[in-house]
């Protein structure tokens, strides 16, 4: 019981750490008090939030190596783009219309990471890695393929596999307007993203992947990672909880992509591939294995850092790279972690005195 | 006819991928990582090779010689430096730092040599008859099958007869006990990244003579493509790494001309998908089953 | 040998049909374990073969041989981590085929492991938790919702679970980590998550490996105590004789994948072809 009650002081200040975070930003940023850089990034912050914490359910609890995550969030932003964008005129409404396309990528993430999932977790380690990269790529060049409208008869989605077909070939009416244009990618979003709707899907995604994890179903999937051999032994029904896992994580990267799709005027497909997929990895594994609310600060810790590294200009990348490795070295040094342990309690006994 | 230059020229491709792949799989069956920087190594080779020839005015065989000598030494270095202490650490831990080495790579090169794409000028210098360049055969596939081939065969020689062979596959198979016998794990380590970079050297020029865009990010795809080749092959596995990658080059080609051009890669990862689902540890991987 | 170690009371042997022997309490209920003809081969090697076993409701039975033997693969062949090639499995009166590891568990088989597989990255409480799993009804939405249900559920669990570590006495390690427990605490955390899942027949694969002599007579104790406040079937492999001819029922002798003896702990010290298995031909 101890235990729970430790586990729940740390969700909840986890809880309190982002709201807290949020509000004040929220009026820094109602304000007027923030440049507008700062201010672009706090939606696009927020997706890679819930992204970092779903891949963490992936990567983290359930122990499976995912390099294809931004494909889910690329079906989500798409799937949440068409929806939208095509619901324009019925929903005017704004927050209920990015809460819709947010539960349309969601549901479409879903039906694709079950199509991906069922025959994927049959595969183990560094296979599973490399086939959940395939899917990521598969689904960004399918997504290349996309040509899409909207008009008065309703939606028109053509297929251009050749290459050769271009968004004419959907013979839109004169009022209606083109969504998506194949490697143009989606074109004349009307931006309806707002952060108040970013914080609200981040604590959605908290409170899901960490009351999952201290139940029942998320000491399941954390058994089947540490020994599937006694999971299955003990009667835990392990593609179940495998898939549950994947599809629950490919469902919250669906709805950050939504978000982040109607947070911008226009994005294509490229904009999720394998290099997006690798930095929220980076965000899990330096922010910890499991550790949600690690995800949470790595996050916006290295999603602001080029921008922080501004005064660096051409070499900011450079730096980035060289930041990346040290951190991984340092976090994994012995002698350092022996190091810090000596210094800390020396510290503490300096303020008792 | 048309078919045949085709098939010509997903064999060239197939041959570089192969030989990026075995060098992949050797790295990978000793250290067991995701080396996702082995891709920027070819890249580096290719300027290398093109300073070498352009701005040294080096003869080709000199120029191929320079690149490979400074890939190896960069491959050591790489692992000396940011692998090496992480050897006791989490697999997640060296592929994150893989990934970093493969930012600062292209970065790198970024800055030294921009971002502008550089002409590449071929090192094969010589003419096929005319009968052999109207099949579709040019020289460059020619000399990349044959370097692929000999690579391949002086490789699989090299690695069941020599010392050092025999040792790499020893620590891949079991560190503890290669040590135990008196095996110099770090050093048979780093002796694997030596040969793996030199050949992606090779394999760096070759694909530049071939396709002769060179830009800081000409060697990500490529790599991803090779380490999909050794998977494909089975991983750890020499053979399996020689006819993953030619297999793949093969499909990559038929599928851009046939098919689509957009979705020629998607079909090659779609290939790879089917043989793993129908033969999880790839064509000639063996299957290891966990004992109870 | 055994003069001075606390005698435990074991049931008669009588014959039950098809040569097998039960402990006399159990003669009127169906056994918990039939294999018939069970085998299994790994590349032409014939692991086990023609393997007939029959365990009474209650009873301890022990499975035992030299190195090699082939005992944990009869163990394997039970919970289904490899198919059988050849043979039936009854449980309870029911055919095992073609089920999976976790269906046998439901259907009542609970084990343990030679090699000690514990979730050691969680706690104690955890990995009991875990084998309570089954026990538990709520799904995924009920514990995302935090509904009344989820509450219930986990209450009676942690109850359940503090019961099942008062067996050992390890109430107080519950919220330790799994893997930082000393080896005997995990051996014993092994077998109350088997118990965790309310088995009809439980398997112990080498459960006094690593253990000292008053270790493993405690051990004696508890699994006979276990078999008693359950009311189920244990099935143990063991090299420790003490042990197996201490609370053993019915012993099975295996060498080279085959049975070579079958019967009581005096049936079974006598018998020349099992001393021949263990310490060669005697000249």
């Amino acid at each position: 019981m101890k235990n729970l009650k430790k586990a729940t002081k740390v969700d909840f200040a986890t809880y309190l750490g982002v709201t807290v975070s949020f509000v004040i930003m929220y009026i820094l940023q109602t304000g007027g008090h923030l440049s507008s850089s700062i201010a672009g990034q706090l939606v696009p912050i927020c997706c890679f939030i819930v992204m970092a914490v779903s891949l963490n359910l992936v990567v983290g609890i359930s122990g499976e190596l995912s390099l294809g995550h931004a494909g889910f969030m690329s079906v989500g932003a798409f799937g949440g783009i068409i929806a939208a964008q095509s619901l324009a005129g019925a929903v005017p409404f704004a927050p209920l219309r990015l809460t819709i396309a947010i539960v349309v990528g969601a549901l479409c993430a879903v039906i694709i990471g079950f199509v991906v999932g069922v025959p994927v977790l049959r595969l183990r380690g560094d296979y599973l890695a490399i086939v959940t990269l395939a899917f990521g790529q598969i689904i960004k060049d399918l997504i290349n393929c996309l040509l899409v409208g909207y008009d008065s008869h309703g939606l028109h989605i053509m297929f251009n596999i050749s290459g050769l077909k271009s968004i004419n070939d959907l013979h839109l009416e004169e009022t209606g307007k083109a969504i998506i244009k194949g490697a143009q990618g989606a074109v004349g979003i009307t931006k309806i993203s707002s952060f108040p709707a970013g914080f609200i899907l981040v604590m959605l995604a908290l409170v899901i992947v960490l009351n999952l994890i201290r139940s029942r179903s998320g000491r399941a999937i954390m058994a089947i990672r540490d020994n599937r051999i006694a999971a299955e032994s003990v009667g835990l029904n392990i593609t179940k909880y495998k898939l549950m896992a994947f599809v629950l994580s490919a469902a919250m990267a669906g709805a950050a992509g939504a978000l982040y799709g109607l947070n911008y005027g226009s994005l294509v497909a490229s904009r999720f591939d394998f290099n997006t997929s690798i930095l929220v990895l980076v965000y899990v594994v330096l922010g910890g294995l499991g550790n949600i609310w690690g995800s949470i600060i790595a996050t916006v810790v290295l999603y602001m850092l080029p921008e922080a590294l501004r005064q660096f200009s051409n070499y900011r990348m450079l730096v980035y790279a060289i930041v990346l490795i040290l951190v991984m070295l340092a976090t994994n040094n012995d002698q350092l972690k022996a190091l810090l342990r000596r210094i800390i309690p020396t510290r503490k006994e300096a303020d008792a005195q | 006819m048309v078919f045949f230059t085709y098939l010509i020229s997903g064999i060239s491709l197939g041959s570089v991928y192969a030989i990026i792949a075995l060098g992949y799989t050797m790295v990978y069956g000793i250290a067991k990582m995701l080396n996702f920087a082995h891709g920027d190594v070819i890249m580096v080779g290719g300027y290398i090779c093109y300073i070498a020839l352009n701005s040294l005015g080096l003869p080709a065989v000199l120029a191929v010689i320079l690149a490979m000598i400074v890939c190896t030494v960069l491959g050591v270095v790489i692992e000396g430096l940011a692998y090496k202490p992480l050897r006791q650490a989490g697999s997640l831990a060296v592929l994150i730092t893989a990934i970093g080495v493969s930012y600062f790579l292209q970065n790198a090169a970024q800055l030294i040599w921009g971002a502008t794409p550089k002409n590449f000028t071929s090192v094969v210098h010589f003419n096929l008859p005319s009968g052999l360049m109207s099949l579709g055969l040019s020289s460059e596939a020619l000399i990349t099958v044959l370097a692929c081939i000999v690579i391949m065969v002086a490789l699989t020689a090299f690695v069941n007869h020599s010392k050092l062979g025999k040792a790499m596959r020893a620590c891949s198979e079991d560190k503890g006990a290669a040590q135990l016998m008196g095996i110099n794990v770090n050093r048979t380590i780093s002796m694997t990244f030596a040969i793996g970079s030199a050949l992606a050297a090779i394999a760096g020029v070759l694909l530049c003579s071939s396709y002769p865009v060179l830009q800081p990010t000409t060697g990500s795809m490529p790599g991803i493509k090779a380490f999909t080749a050794a998977v494909f092959g089975g991983i750890g596995s020499i053979p399996g790494a020689f006819i993953g990658g030619l297999l793949l080059g093969v499909i990559e080609s038929l599928a851009k001309a046939y098919i689509s051009t957009t979705l020629a890669n998607s079909i090659v990862f779609a290939v790879l998908i089917v043989v793993l689902l129908v033969k999880p540890t790839g064509l000639l991987g063996k299957y290891a089953p966990e004992k109870v | 040998m055994t003069e001075k170690k606390p005698v435990f009371e074991k049931a008669r042997m009588v014959p039950y049909p098809s040569q097998a022997i039960i402990p006399e309490r159990d003669l009127n209920k169906t056994p918990i374990l039939e294999c018939s003809h069970l085998g299994i081969d790994f590349g032409g090697l014939r692991a086990v073969d023609d393997f007939n076993l029959t365990i009474g409701r209650t009873e301890i039975a022990g499975l035992i041989g030299p190195n090699g033997a082939g005992k944990t693969t009869v163990f394997n062949l039970l919970t289904k981590v490899y198919q059988p090639t050849r043979g039936t499995i009854l449980l309870d009166g029911m055919d095992t085929a073609g089920k999976t590891t976790a269906q046998i568990n439901h259907m009542g088989i609970a084990r343990t492991f030679q090699n000690i597989r514990l979730f050691s990255n969680m706690t104690v409480m955890e990995n009991i938790l875990v084998g309570l799993h089954s026990e538990m009804s709520y799904n995924a939405l009920t514990s995302v919702l935090r509904l009344p249900a989820f509450f219930r559920s986990e209450r009676i669990a942690r109850q359940r679970a503090m019961e099942l570590l008062s067996i050992f006495g390890m109430e107080d390690t519950a919220e330790a980590v799994a893997g930082s427990l000393p080896y005997g605490a995990q051996r014993r955390l092994e077998i109350l998550r088997a118990l965790a899942t309310n088995p009809s027949l439980l398997l112990l694969d080498e459960p006094a490996a690593g253990m000292n002599p008053s270790e493993t007579a405690e051990l004696m104790e508890n699994i006979v105590k276990i078999r008693d406040t359950f009311n189920i079937a244990v099935m143990l492999i063991e090299h420790d004789m003490n042990l197996v001819m201490g609370i053993c029922e019915g012993i099975c002798v295996l060498n080279f994948g085959q049975v070579i003896a079958k019967g009581t702990a005096e049936e079974i010290q006598s018998n020349p072809t099992v001393i021949e298995a263990y310490l060669g031909k005697q000249q």
